[in-house]
């Protein structure tokens, strides 16, 4: 089966995040980035597909941060493909981000498509859904798990509902799923082997870069949370403090 | 069993053989001296003399996917024991560990959270680079950021990922930062920019990790003109004593506590302070066992008027390990969950059995390993367990007044 895996960098929030001085966008010059955790899962459901069933997996991401360590990964972890996309600047918002990734996941011509279900960055909805619409390709999300099914040109996708009910859905192809999880953690990749992928890889450059990608949403302003009442700070002794926290529990009849 | 299978367990052995580390495997004569002595042995499905007959019978794939593979804590009795002279800590358990992750088998979950922290920020903990200095901030003698203020210095302190970042690890830090001060030692740190020296991730096998750390160190190293490195890490101080001069990096270095032992005069008349306590002192496996130093932690913890120096059962190359080193310090639930029981609390009853009432140590690892194991067993408030720096600062009155 051939695959497109949608990989992308998201602030790192090991470090907390700067406002910047526009106020409508955020100071990416002072973050870190890492792979987005639901996109790690659809490169592992890709990889998991492509060791049971055979097959090629493609990896498309922005070229933003320090996407290349995340990209000699996903070699070193056994994708066949990467494509980059070049950028100057941070990744637009979702919409505007999945007209890009559309335009390098066409010629590619996947039978399926993988992306993470979710990202923390992303301001005006899902890439994932997006994409879709974009690949004018059926959608399904929040999925935990994916089979080749018995019929031939589909796959089974396993979806959580609210209420620990599982549902298996015949998915007709080519087709988007927005995965939440793969049927097993991603795998660990030991460093040699990026270290191998990295003098071996060879990136492709897409020409989606040529496209607008000018964002449809406007961010007014971008702002920190009010703060509501604040935290009442104990200060004295262990013992002081701790007989404190009990009289508390118990006027709010915690504790008795 | 197909000759390609055999040969793949020998070829890996005789590679070994070849490694510089130790003697050749191949030449183990299935004594078994190492599996006796090994203290998770009893748990292991496959300890030490198995471990080598079974790969040099070409059973590699068994063994590389057993989980007694995680369960090695690189104490090195197994090599210090071995007749043959065969290096199964330094050499044969990290060869394994590699080759079974080149196969795509999986460590245990823990060590993969470990070997990601320390690839992306530098650190075990996962903690950010930018918060490497935070023990400073309460500390109260200056504090030589090379890589803010460049200059020349006679030790360069690599203050370690548990001292910069752990509370309880923090307060030694700042102890031997007032120590160091206090002797006039002129000395640097190298600030937000020091990474993991790599040592646990080599004797996990993370082969790839360590030259990335050896190579990234270096040029960092190489930037700056100091006499020596002086480690808190006992790990540290072997790996920069015994692998990195395998990659050409070759820095003279020590463990605070041989580098303390120099300045034994100058530190006499600094103990102004008497501290009464009973102490054992615990060896810690890599300048302990592995390096055979036992004098000098004890010569200092000697100079402190008022303590009382008792030995446990176990001591000197018979020491019993805290079950930190060789990815233990995060595999404990793994090590439990097949069999083999937390090395800590055996020790931590041995401190109390001892009749001691502070057990002293000299490796980051083992302050909150112990204090943990003090908890679990019972013995909190019977046994306080101490770096060697606080009970040294607290002689010489630079302790902090919270803990001491």
């Amino acid at each position: 089966m051939n695959i497109a895996v949608v990989v992308r960098q998201v602030p790192d929030l090991i470090e907390p995040l700067e406002i910047a001085p526009s106020g409508t966008e955020f100071d990416f010059g002072s973050a870190s980035f890492l792979l987005n955790e639901s996109d790690d899962h659809a490169l592992e459901q890709a990889l998991l597909l492509k060791e049971a069933h055979g097959g090629h997996v493609t990896v498309v991401a922005l070229d933003f941060g320090d996407v290349d360590n995340t990209l000699y990964t996903a070699a070193a972890k056994g994708a066949d493909r990467i494509v980059k996309i070049a950028r100057d600047d941070a990744p637009p918002p979702p919409r505007a981000a999945a007209v890009l990734y559309a335009e390098a996941i066409k010629p590619i011509a996947p039978e399926l498509v993988l992306v993470g279900v979710q990202a923390h960055d992303e301001l005006d909805g899902g890439v994932a859904p997006f994409l879709a619409a974009a690949l004018g390709m059926p959608y399904v999300g929040v999925i935990r798990g994916v089979a080749v099914g018995a019929e031939p040109g589909a796959v089974a996708a396993f979806k959580e509902f609210p209420g620990a009910v599982m549902a298996r859905m015949n998915v007709k192809l080519p087709a988007v799923l927005g995965i939440l999880g793969a049927d097993q953690p991603p795998r660990y990749v030991p460093v040699s082997r990026i270290r191998g992928a990295m003098k071996t890889t060879q990136f492709e450059e897409s020409a989606a870069a040529a496209v607008s990608s000018e964002p449809l949403t406007a961010i007014a302003r971008l702002y920190p949370p009010a703060a509501g009442s604040r935290a009442e700070m104990l200060s004295g002794s262990e013992t002081e403090i701790a007989s404190r926290i009990v009289d508390i529990l118990a006027q709010k009849g915690l504790v008795k | 069993m197909s000759t390609a299978r055999k040969q793949a367990g020998a070829e890996l052995l005789e590679q070994l053989g070849k490694s510089g580390y130790g003697k050749p495997p191949l030449g183990c004569m299935q004594c078994g001296l190492c599996a006796a002595t090994c203290p998770l042995g009893s748990a292991m499905e496959f300890p030490p003399r198995n471990l080598l007959l079974q790969a040099a019978s070409g059973n590699l794939d068994k063994l590389l996917e057993s989980p007694s593979l995680w369960m090695c804590v690189a104490c090195y009795a197994c090599s210090k024991r071995c007749p043959r002279g065969i290096e199964l800590t330094e050499s044969l358990w990290p060869a394994l560990r590699d080759a079974a992750m080149q196969r795509g088998i999986q460590p245990p979950a823990e060590l993969q959270e470990t070997f990601q922290n320390v690839l992306k920020y530098g650190n075990v903990l996962g903690k950010s680079p930018r918060a490497r200095l935070d023990w400073t901030k309460s500390l109260d003698v200056r504090v030589l950021d090379l890589s803010r203020e460049p200059r020349p210095v006679d030790v360069l302190w690599l203050v370690g990922c548990y001292p910069s970042y752990y509370p309880r690890n923090q307060v030694v830090a700042r102890a031997f930062a007032r120590i160091l001060t206090q002797l006039g030692v002129a000395w640097g740190i190298l600030g937000t920019k020091e990474k993991a020296v790599g040592e646990c991730d080599r004797m996990f096998g993370e082969e790839g990790l360590f030259e990335t750390l050896v190579e990234d160190n270096r040029k960092l190293f190489d930037k700056y003109d100091f006499g020596k490195l002086v480690v808190l890490d006992p790990h540290a101080y072997r790996a920069l004593q015994n692998f990195y001069p395998r990659f050409g990096a070759w820095y003279p270095a020590q463990h605070y506590t041989t580098f303390l032992a120099e300045y034994m005069e100058q530190l006499r008349p600094l103990m102004v302070k008497p501290v009464e306590t009973v102490v054992t002192y615990h060896d810690n496996c890599c300048v302990g066992r592995r390096c055979g130093c036992y004098d000098p932690p004890r010569e200092l913890l000697g100079l402190i008027s008022g303590v009382k120096l008792v030995e446990m059962a176990h001591n000197r190359d018979d020491s019993l390990c805290c079950g930190g080193g060789g990815g233990g310090m995060w595999l404990d639930a793994h090590i439990v969950a097949h069999g083999g029981q937390r090395l800590s609390d055996q020790r931590v009853r041995e401190a109390a059995d001892s009749g001691a009432d502070t057990l002293a140590v000299s490796c980051p690892y083992e302050l909150s390993r112990f204090e943990d194991a003090a908890k679990v067993t019972g013995l909190e408030g019977r046994v306080k367990v101490r770096d060697i720096i606080e009970l040294l600062a607290e002689a010489m009155d630079l302790g902090e007044r919270s803990v001491a």
